[in-house]
Parts: C-alpha cells; sequence; structure tokens
C-alpha cells in the first residue's frame, strides 16, 4: 500500500499507509493526528491545515478558489498551505510529505 | 420583563427549527434563541450555498433553501425569536425554567430543549501571543457601538465580508488600515471595489502579511508585528478589529449540570430527555449510542421529545395520535 510521511505537532515523524479513495484530512482524522476537520471535509472550517513539503507541491493539484478564501480563515499560512480535505490521495502520492499545521 | 412561553429552545438551527412544528401540533409554544444573526445553524452559516442529497424527499436542497422552507413550514406557529445572544444562564423555579442571555433576556419556560448543535458559534482568534491581555479594551471581534472608533486609527484584520463591510464603513471616521495575507478577497464584489477605491483615494491603507505579535505603547496603544514573504513591518494604532470568521464552541452549556459524553449531551432515545428532567438535547449536541450527525436525525428526535414534552405542559390531557394528512384539528392549526 502506498505510505505518507506525517510530522505531527511535536515534530515527530511517521509513516502511515492510506488507501486512495480517501481524502488526506480522512488519513489524518482517523489515524488521530489532532485534525479538528469540523465541517467533515466540505471546505467550510479551515481547521485540517498542512504544510506540504515542497518537493510534493508541484504534484497535487492545484488549490481552487475555494480552498484558498478558506485558508484566509486559517491562520500560520506559509507558501505551502493546503487543506487536507481537499487533497485526493492516489498511487502516485506514495510518499507524500506533510505536516500538521498548528492549531 | 419575562417572557412566558411553554418551551424554550436554544439554538435556532435546522433541529431547532423543526421542533418548533413537532411541538406546535401538540398546542405547545415557543421562543427561540440564537447567537447568531439569523436563524438556520450550520446550514445558514456554513454552507448556505452548498447542496445536501440526504434530506428525505429533497433529492437536492442547498442550506439556505432548507432553512428557507422550515421557516415557512413553522410559521403557522408563530414561534418568537431572540437573536444576537448567547443563553449563559438557566435556573430551576417552581413551575419550570428561567433561561437567560448575555444580554438580558429572560424566558420562563416549562421545558428547555436544548438543539444547540456544535455550541454557539464564535469569533475565530488569531493565535497572537497574549491577544486576550488586549480583548475588550484594544482588540474587538465585533463592533457594537461604531462611536468608539471615531477619529482613531484602526487595523482590520481579515479578508471576508466583515472585514471589508467594516473598512468600508469605518473609514468614513476613522483611519482604516487593512492587514489580509493576500490581495484577493472572498467578500461580495461590491464591497470588494468599494474598498479599492478607497485605497486608491489613500483613504484607507491596505498592508499585505500576517500578523505575529501584539504589545502596548506606553499611552494605551498597540503596536502589531506582521511579516510577508518579503518583510518584516510593524503598526501602532488604537484599536485591532481582527475578522477571521466563526467557529463552534460548546459555551455555558458544559456548567449546567448536564451529564456529558465527551462535549455532547447524553439522552435517553425515547423521550430525548437529559439527565435532569424537563430539560431535552435534539441534534447535534445530543449523544446517544449509535448517534449519527445528520440532520435527518434530528427531525426524528423533535418528534419523540415533543411527545414527552406535552405531558410537562398539559399533565392532565391526554395526547392522541393523529396524521396531519387526516386530521381536521391539525389542519386548522396548520391554516391549511
Ligand atoms: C459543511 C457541512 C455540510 C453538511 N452536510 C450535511 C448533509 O449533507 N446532511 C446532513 O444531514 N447533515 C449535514 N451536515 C450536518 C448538519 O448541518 C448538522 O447535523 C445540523 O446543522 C445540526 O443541526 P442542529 O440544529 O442540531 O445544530 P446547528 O445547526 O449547529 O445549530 C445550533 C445553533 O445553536 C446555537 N447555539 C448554541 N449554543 C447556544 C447558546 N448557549 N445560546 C444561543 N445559541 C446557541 C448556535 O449558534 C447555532 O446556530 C453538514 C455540516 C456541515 C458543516
Ligand atoms: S475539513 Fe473543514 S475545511 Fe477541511
Amino acid at each position: 500500500m502506498p505510505k505518507l510521511i506525517i510530522k505531527d505537532r511535536s515534530g515527530k515523524k511517521s509513516e502511515i499507509e492510506f488507501n486512495s479513495n480517501f481524502t488526506l484530512m480522512e488519513i489524518l482524522r482517523d489515524n488521530d493526528y489532532g485534525i479538528e476537520a469540523s465541517c467533515g471535509g466540505c471546505c467550510a472550517c479551515a481547521t485540517c491545515h498542512v504544510y506540504v513539503d515542497e518537493k510534493w507541491t508541484n504534484k497535487l493539484k492545484n488549490m481552487d478558489d475555494d480552498e484558498e478564501s478558506m485558508l484566509d480563515q486559517a491562520f500560520d499560512i506559509k507558501n505551502n498551505s493546503r487543506l487536507s480535505c481537499q487533497i485526493d490521495l492516489s498511487e502516485e502520492l506514495d510518499g507524500l510529505e506533510i505536516e500538521i499545521a498548528p492549531e | 420583563m419575562i417572557e412566558k412561553t411553554d418551551v424554550a429552545i436554544i439554538g435556532a438551527g435546522p433541529v431547532g427549527l423543526f421542533a418548533v412544528f413537532e411541538l406546535g401540533l401538540l398546542n405547545i409554544k415557543c421562543h427561540l434563541i440564537d447567537n447568531l444573526d439569523k436563524v438556520g445553524g450550520q446550514c445558514a452559516e456554513l454552507y448556505p450555498e452548498k447542496p445536501i442529497y440526504d434530506i428525505p424527499s429533497r433529492p437536492i436542497v442547498t442550506g439556505q433553501e432548507l432553512t428557507d422552507e422550515l421557516i415557512k413550514q413553522i410559521n403557522p406557529f408563530k414561534p418568537q425569536f431572540h437573536l444576537n445572544q448567547q443563553v449563559d444562564k438557566i435556573t430551576k423555579t417552581e413551575t419550570g425554567w428561567i433561561v437567560e442571555t448575555n444580554i438580558g433576556t429572560k424566558v420562563e419556560a416549562k421545558c428547555i430543549v436544548v438543539a444547540a448543535g456544535a455550541g454557539s458559534f464564535v469569533p475565530r482568534k488569531p493565535p497572537i501571543e497574549n491577544i486576550e491581555n488586549f480583548e475588550n479594551k484594544n482588540v474587538f471581534y465585533a463592533v457594537r457601538d461604531k462611536s468608539m472608533f471615531s477619529g482613531k486609527n484602526l487595523l482590520i484584520a481579515g479578508g471576508g465580508d466583515s472585514a471589508l463591510d467594516w473598512t468600508n464603513e469605518l473609514s468614513k471616521d476613522s483611519n482604516v488600515s487593512l492587514i489580509h495575507r493576500r490581495k484577493d478577497f472572498r467578500a461580495a464584489p461590491d464591497s470588494v471595489s468599494k474598498m479599492q477605491e478607497l485605497e486608491t483615494k489613500g483613504k484607507i491603507k491596505f498592508l499585505k502579511g500576517q500578523i505575529k505579535t501584539i504589545s502596548n505603547t506606553e499611552d494605551s496603544k498597540i503596536i502589531l508585528q506582521y511579516e510577508n514573504d518579503e518583510e518584516k513591518s510593524q503598526i501602532e494604532v488604537d484599536y485591532l478589529l481582527p475578522f477571521f470568521g466563526l467557529k463552534m464552541e460548546l459555551g455555558p452549556i458544559a456548567d449546567w449540570g448536564l451529564n456529558l459524553h465527551e462535549n455532547l449531551i447524553k439522552v435517553d432515545t425515547e423521550k430525548f430527555e437529559t439527565s435532569t428532567p424537563s430539560i431535552f438535547a435534539i441534534g447535534d449536541i445530543n449523544w446517544y449510542p449509535g448517534k449519527l450527525k445528520l440532520i435527518l436525525s434530528g427531525f426524528h428526535e423533535s418528534a419523540l421529545m415533543a411527545q414527552e414534552v406535552f405531558k410537562y405542559c398539559f399533565p392532565d390531557k391526554k395526547n392522541i395520535f393523529r396524521y396531519t394528512t387526516s386530521s381536521k384539528e391539525l389542519q386548522k392549526k396548520l391554516g391549511v
């Protein structure tokens, strides 16, 4: 199975396998990475904020307007900020490295 | 003054609204209280334009459409709304409860129905160290009395409708700077062009960046340090008004002595009553084994809750089960 490399809020790195039918948010939420995701992935809460490793930013589908606007309600935004509920996982993302943004 | 009614419903989301219908069929009158400036809860605040596909017999309906039609459906029962206020306190009386809000509204009722969803909508606060020490002195998350800002230096933070509307409005009498992480705004096109016009005319200043620190000066002003990709800088103002949208927080409900399960109110699945008799909880706020946070579940809970509330309101009467399709009496109440 493809896997993700995740840096949690304490700075600890871990690897986790994923199933391509899910979004990144769903994997993070279901594995207790402390992502609130209060809107359940509807791009309406900005509580699923992550930083994507620069090596991977080009391999992801571009941000749409909805996601870019919702990021306005998140904090500590960086150039590699994304909302994890808007990232559909696929085999091509095997090895994707991300960091969970502060609460 | 204390307003009297049968049931005080805390929360005017879809579930609180539909409860008015189920209670109304049983001749029970309701007042609803909500922290938001509008009814509809999450549907109206978080996703008014987004489609919902799992409301029975509505293959597709948006959050706002669902809210509008619920209002139409409960209109015959003449519910009373108290918006823009949070229920802070509930007090037991001999015959029921008094529900009190942060702006002093008091409603006396025989039963309370908590339909508070994931809690009340409160402003999202930027994670700036020590910002809480400046709240209600230099930092305000809402504008209640705009005259206090007249002639002052303000920094407004955010890129949505509230940030832009207040930038445009307050710039009439104050010296306003607007800070946002990018020069695009998710606000009504009208407000955006108005703001851009004010900027061109030099009436307001736009700063690109995110605020990182806050500190005070000797004469009770504040200094905000901010940064973007290119530079770090700072600005001194009298007031900071951050507008980063709303989030939900359980709030005062946690202090009412109700048995909770991880921030949700425990209820039974027959009457949806809480651990305190005559207080009920329906919709997203409640918990029981197998609970699903769906609008559909909240509607079902409303119907069963109403049966038990009837007993509190009319202890001597017998409740006879009827269909709206065939009961002349129910149809009279509905005005059809
Ligand atoms: C983006 C998104 C998409 C969704 N899609 C679906 C879907 O497709 N199907 C579905 O069934 N569900 C969906 N849901 C879930 C659905 O919106 C909720 O189940 C529903 O809103 C719950 O209704 P409610 O009336 O219990 O609470 P809410 O809608 O949360 O309303 C509660 C209200 O109570 C108020 N309140 C709380 N405490 C207080 C207090 N102390 N004083 C005053 N007011 C208070 C709040 O301000 C709020 O307005 C979705 C949710 C989101 C965020
Ligand atoms: S889960 Fe709410 S925006 Fe991603």
